[in-house]
């Protein structure tokens, strides 16, 4: 992701509610916006599977690695921009949750959604993340070398 | 051949009934739920979605409740759940070189950058029972925590490549074959045969690999790296434009480094096998990672001795459990005018043998 890419705020936004947990999401969701704003399901939300891919040797050909679950969701807003959902799983309401942040960000409430919805999300992704690498962390290896005495 | 036979509703019935309670087991024990599978019972929640082909614990989760803990009947739940879902697209191959690791190890090097990191390891416990854990209601206590470098943990065979010591791994065409979606064919590229062995059933490909060790179809394999950790899965998302994390998988990746193959025209290099697996699925990579080098014999000029892990066929063909288990099962059922024909056939073979032997008791 350059700097320069146009579409890397929306890239960010997308990619954190996709790997959100759903709960999560559909919390931070219905405390900032307990009423959703009027908008029309371009397509209802919607439970499918994308197929992982791998490499061989992980740099070489790539290969199929197995699917996982993802559910899908289009709206529009009665201003008439469109926001599209994708989350990993099957929740339904949390992909329209998605659908709807989406929209609403890219009718210039993204600010408001950052600080409400996005960055909570990373904060505790990250949290999660540290924690585990914490964790990782102390079980890494120190050897030492044992002097032979002659 | 069987004959539909007409019947035995009622039975069948009360047999699912009953199946339902045993499963439930004793009312005055409390029941699982879907959270305590996912959470308590990770391992099997990983295998099953390992050889279920999907990645969703909660429904392997389920799927293992449904099962009584039956896993290849887990398995098989997901396997049909799967066929059920439209698919909206192929994912980029994921980076496992940017991994979060869990784990990360290596038997060829001991140095190396990011460490050798143990992580929630079974390795070096004593396999004695633990018998605090049936006292319930005991949290373990915290995980020790240390400071995180944060820095890159590079492949391990990344190095030797670097020095060309060892075979580069192609690229391949841009759409691999697919088996969920067109028959097993033959000849199997490298390709489809990483996709059979990650979804084929642990306990034979940890057999095939065993049995290379042992001696049918040596490949002299050392781990050079091992690792288990969480990658972000992207995809392109064609009303965007562009593409975005779609998702987090848990993997466990399995690279070998094996022995030489030159030729008078190329110097000696170490060759690669290769194994990817859903979750943390320890045996089954590694055994993956086997496997795939013993089945590279030809395009890397070997010698077929004749082993099982060299064939592709036996091993391709063998490695699904559903599969096997369908076509295993399916001899309970009904088979009666088969046996029939079996029967009279038996019955006049005797016969005519009784009635030869009086023959020549008469002469």
């Amino acid at each position: 992701m350059s700097d320069t890419d146009p579409n890397a705020a929306r890239r960010a936004r997308l990619s954190t509610l996709a790997k959100a947990p759903a709960d999560r999401l559909k919390a931070l969701w219905s405390a900032h916006s307990p009423e959703p704003p009027a908008h029309q399901v371009l397509r209802a939300p919607e439970i499918g599977t994308v197929m992982v891919r791998g490499r061989a040797g992980a740099v070489g050909a790539s290969f199929n690695l197995g699917e996982m679950t993802v559910t899908r969701c289009s709206v529009r807003l009665a201003s008439g921009t469109v926001g599209h959902g994708h989350v990993q799983g099957r929740d339904r309401e949390a992909a329209r949750a998605a659908a709807l942040i989406d929209a609403l960000a890219e009718d210039g409430q993204g600010a408001a959604l950052e600080a409400a919805i996005l960055s909570p999300l990373r904060a505790e992704d990250a949290a999660r993340k540290a924690g585990r690498a914490a964790r990782a962390a102390a079980t890494k290896v120190e050897f030492f070398t044992m002097v032979r005495g002659d | 051949m069987y004959v539909a036979v007409k019947g035995g509703e009622r039975a069948i019935d009360n047999a699912h009934a009953w199946l339902a309670e045993e499963r439930r087991g004793d009312l005055g024990v409390a029941e699982l739920s879907i959270a305590q599978i996912r959470e308590q019972l990770a391992l099997a929640v990983n295998r099953v979605m390992a050889e279920g082909s999907l990645y969703d614990p909660d429904l392997a989760a389920l799927a293992i409740k449904q099962a009584r803990g039956d896993l290849i009947e887990a398995v098989f739940l997901i396997r049909a759940y799967r066929t059920t879902l439209p698919r909206f697209g192929a994912s980029h191959p994921v980076d496992t070189a940017a991994m979060a690791c869990d784990r990360r190890i290596s038997a060829t090097f001991k140095d190396l950058p990011g460490g050798q990191i143990l992580g929630p390891t079974f390795d070096y416990t004593h396999r004695l029972l633990d018998f605090a854990l049936a006292a319930e209601g005991l949290a373990p206590e915290a995980a020790p925590q240390a400071e995180a470098s944060g820095g890159a943990v590079p492949h391990v065979t990344g190095f030797l490549a670097r020095e060309d010591l060892i075979q580069p791994d192609p690229d391949g065409p841009a759409t691999p074959r697919d088996l969920t979606r067109e028959p097993l064919d033959f000849p199997a590229d490298r390709p489809l045969r990483l996709q059979a062995l990650t979804r084929g059933d642990e306990g034979f490909v940890l057999s095939m690999a065993y049995s290379t060790q042992r001696g049918y179809g040596k490949n002299h394999p050392f781990v050079g790296e091992l690792r288990i950790g969480t990658v972000p899965v992207e995809m392109d998302i064609p009303e965007l434009g562009f593409s975005i994390d779609i998702g987090e998988v848990v993997l466990t990746e399995c690279e070998t480094v094996n022995q030489f193959t030159g030729s008078k025209s190329e110097p000696p290099q170490f060759t690669r096998g290769y194994g990817l697996v859903f979750g943390q699925t320890e045996r089954k990579a590694i055994s993956m990672a086997l496997v795939d080098r013993a089945l590279r014999w030809e395009e890397l000029g070997e010698d077929n001795s004749g082993a099982p892990a060299q064939d592709v066929e036996f091993v391709l063909y063998h490695a699904d459990n559903v599969q096997a288990t369908g076509f295993l099962e399916h001899i309970k059922l009904p088979h009666y005018v088969d046996f029939q024909s079996e029967l009279e056939l038996i019955r006049r073979l005797r016969a005519e043998a009784m009635q030869a032997t009086r023959k020549e008791a008469a002469e």
